[in-house]
């Protein structure tokens, strides 16, 4: 009698030791802070519940070589990663992300034509705007003109580290239209424009590599405008500063989902992403931080009040250009190596 | 008589080499511990600085074709379908990124070219390759892309070496300057070279003064003191990065203060600058300047100095031709070891510092991290440790004490 209780004892737990196996678990990279808060919240948390799939956040701040470095190596530890549109079409061409087929996991229909790529489902629409304390200015710059004028508005000015989201910013200082921004800077005189005018302001500039960065410089006093992510400042506008956006020639864009090739949990990453797309985490993760949905369901279950402070929001969207995705494709590492060198200098 | 002498010298020897056996086999396992550990990654980062085999594994077949052609005009027919073959195949196995990165450090257009190729190349056979190719685009009849693909060809390279001496090969196949605007690693490697040495000579004069103090007080005071110095040895290196940035910053406490004590009207720039990355670095560095000096001076006796006022001397001449040349081993072991910790250094000039501040180490990261370029990375590194190698041979030809005869 005890030896058959024991065995089916023992038979009972080899089956609980299998069951615990096959629980999955994925790891899903962000670019952290407020943005990485905010998909706590409305994805991961509620994933985890919904598929009971353990998730394992992490984040980083763009460095494509890392997922590159990863899937040449063949030591994937990542499942799910947010990356930028360029580094997106970069790493499909080639062969660093797991191609997706948006029609099989049932997201063609579901969110905008702009967020299906071949890698890549999209996340959101987010926004690289001018910040600045409107305490400390009354009269805040009004283009970026003003940002590069330092006898108007003396004081430092942070940029993001990096050609992208500054080269195109230079030359709208010195007076390209937005529209025309890209077209400029595909020529070599256009680039040699834009780092002359990035010459006149590199004394006072403050370099930041993180999104967390602008806002807390801001509040500081450090620098007194900057450019930032749009929802890192909204998150410390929650929080009771007194930070202003001017949407002018702001450069908005979407960021993608895209799986690391290799990636050992495919199906729970791919299941992450369907999650993710639906109209009920996007309208939770856009209530939480003003990036724009990709969910056109979702934009409609959000407030006025918090629609007004997305990147797609009529008004915003006015002056603003999309990113050029396939001008930074091209041009990009050439672009990022005269950077490096002349920040150097 | 001789028989006996030549007998007691074998004897002798043998005994000898059984010492010398046993403290070979109590040292083995260190050396081989250092070999793995310590050798061997080395060997494979300067092997890597020289390394060029991206074309030769992806494209073998190609690469060897290249390195066989002459040079002149365009490459046989087999070989530019040699290409096409090996970049498709490239493409299936994932790797075509691996060229296209190598072909982009010679001209940034060739990633671009190699993906417009690959999308637009007929999927059927055609009559010639070389006639699909240059339909695709005109610079596939340009010699001078087959020129770089034949420059890409071979196992090894002097790109990335020459690259971080600011140089590089030109059409001809001579050492030129780089232009201008590309030129940043001679002036990077000054300045590393600069900090280190600024921030070694603040350690030594700061740290003398303190290493004097702690070794002359009763034993109860200098340990407490000691253990005051050893106390942010033992915080996280971020933690005391981060919280100088607190100190430092525009509405930092110093900066707070001195405009309250309204010796300032406007905040000083005291951190994101050279200023921050020095006074931070040498914050950081103390410990390893003062522990040295310490322990040596803790072994000086005081009855020297008080000699030497005796027999007549200044107060200060007797510190200073009594006391510090005996602290010297102290001094030279705490300098060189700040020093070359300091040039090592990458998180604190990459947190306090501006763009003009990085140090080499800023570049080794920003090219495994950011581009994926290890030759650069190799090389840059490769160099560092060939600067400190260098350095340190001059240290021990300047430092070095004539040992007295052994017998």
């Amino acid at each position: 009698m005890k030896l058959w209780k024991l065995r089916h004892a023992v038979l009972a737990g080899f089956a609980g030791l299998g069951l615990c196996a096959n629980a999955q678990a994925v790891t899903v990279i962000s670019f952290g802070g407020a943005s990485g808060e905010a998909m706590q919240k409305a994805y991961y948390t509620p994933f985890a519940e919904k598929e009971g799939v353990a998730v394992t956040a992490g984040d980083y701040n763009g460095e494509f070589a890392k997922i590159r470095s990863m899937v040449e190596t063949g030591n994937v530890s990542w499942d799910v990663v947010e990356v930028e549109s360029p580094e997106l079409v970069r790493g499909c061409t080639e062969g660093v992300f797991e191609p997706i087929d948006a029609e099989k996991i049932g997201l063609q229909d579901t969110v905008m034509e702009s967020a299906v790529s071949d890698c890549g489902i999209g996340t959101f629409v987010w926004s690289t705007v001018m910040a600045y304390d409107s305490e400390k200015l009354a009269e805040g710059p009004q283009s970026w003109a003003d940002f590069w004028d330092v006898d108007k508005f003396p004081g430092k000015r942070g940029l993001r580290k990096g050609a992208k989201y500054t080269l195109e910013f230079a030359l709208m200082a010195d007076g390209v239209a937005a529209a025309d921004v890209y077209e400029v800077l595909g020529t070599p005189e256009g680039v040699d424009r834009a780092f002359s005018k990035l010459d006149a302001l590199k004394a006072n500039i403050q370099w930041w590599e993180a999104g967390a960065q602008p806002p807390q410089w801001l509040v500081a006093g450090d620098v007194v405008m900057s450019t930032a992510y749009n929802g890192r400042i909204a998150a410390a506008q929650a929080e009771g500063r007194k930070l202003a956006i001017n949407w002018a020639g702001s450069i908005y864009d979407l960021d993608f989902w895209a799986i690391p090739k290799g990636s050992p949990n495919l199906d729970a990453a791919l299941r992450f992403i369907q999650f993710a797309s639906g109209a009920e985490p996007q309208a939770a993760y856009s209530s939480e931080i003003p990036y724009g949905p990709v969910n056109p369901e979702a934009i409609t279950r959000l407030p006025e009040e918090k629609q007004q402070a997305m990147p797609t929001y009529e008004a915003n969207l006015k002056e603003a250009i999309r990113m050029g995705t396939e001008f930074w494709v091209d041009h990009g590492e050439e672009l990022e190596q005269r950077f490096t060198a002349w920040a150097a200098q | 008589m001789a028989a006996e002498s030549a007998d007691l010298r074998r004897q002798l020897r043998r005994v000898e080499r059984r010492r010398s056996l046993r403290a070979f086999l109590l040292v083995a396992p260190l050396v081989l511990f250092l070999l793995v550990v310590f050798v061997w990654p080395i060997g494979g980062l300067l092997w890597r600085s020289v390394d060029n085999s991206e074309l030769q594994q992806v494209m073998p077949a190609t690469a060897a074709g290249l390195l066989a052609w002459d040079g002149e005009g365009l490459p046989p027919e087999a070989v530019q379908a040699s290409l096409v073959q090996e970049l498709r195949a490239a493409v299936s196995n994932g790797v075509v990124g691996v060229v296209g990165r190598r072909l982009n450090y010679e001209d940034s257009g060739m990633r671009s070219l190699l993906n417009q190729t690959l999308r637009k190349l007929p999927t059927q056979e055609p009559a010639s390759w070389q006639a699909a190719l240059q339909a695709v685009s005109p610079r596939w009849a340009d010699p001078a892309t087959w020129q770089l693909l034949r420059r890409a060809a071979p196992a090894t390279t002097d790109r990335y070496w020459l690259a971080t001496l600011d140089r590089e090969r030109n059409v001809t196949g001579d050492i030129v300057p780089l232009p201008d605007q590309e030129r940043v690693y001679l002036s990077i490697f000054s300045r590393t070279l600069q900090i280190a040495g600024i921030v070694t000579l603040l350690c030594l004069l700061l740290g003398y003064p303190l290493a004097y103090l702690l070794a002359t007080l009763p034993t109860g005071t200098g340990n407490l003191l000691l253990i005051l110095v050893l106390l942010p040895f033992w915080t996280s290196l971020l933690v005391r990065t981060a919280s100088w940035i607190v100190l430092l910053q525009s509405g930092g406490l110093l900066n707070q203060g001195l405009q309250g004590l309204g010796l300032i009207s406007a905040p000083l720039e005291l951190v994101f600058n050279r200023f921050g990355v020095i006074v931070s670095m040498t914050h950081i560095l103390l410990p390893f300047m003062v522990l040295p000096l310490y322990s040596v001076m803790k072994g000086i006796p005081a009855h020297y100095q008080r000699a030497a006022i005796s027999l007549g001397a200044h107060p200060f001449a007797a510190f200073w031709q009594v006391y510090v040349p005996q602290t010297m081993a102290g001094v030279g072991a705490g300098v060189i070891l700040v020093f070359i910790m300091a040039l090592g250094y990458y998180i604190t000039p990459a947190l306090l510092g501006g763009p003009a501040d990085q140090m080499v180490s800023y570049y080794v990261a920003y090219y495994t991290n950011t581009t994926n370029n290890w030759g650069m990375a190799a090389a840059l590194g490769s160099l560092l440790l060939v600067v400190t190698l260098l350095l340190y041979l001059v240290y021990q030809r300047l430092t070095q004490q004539p040992n007295p005869q052994r017998r």
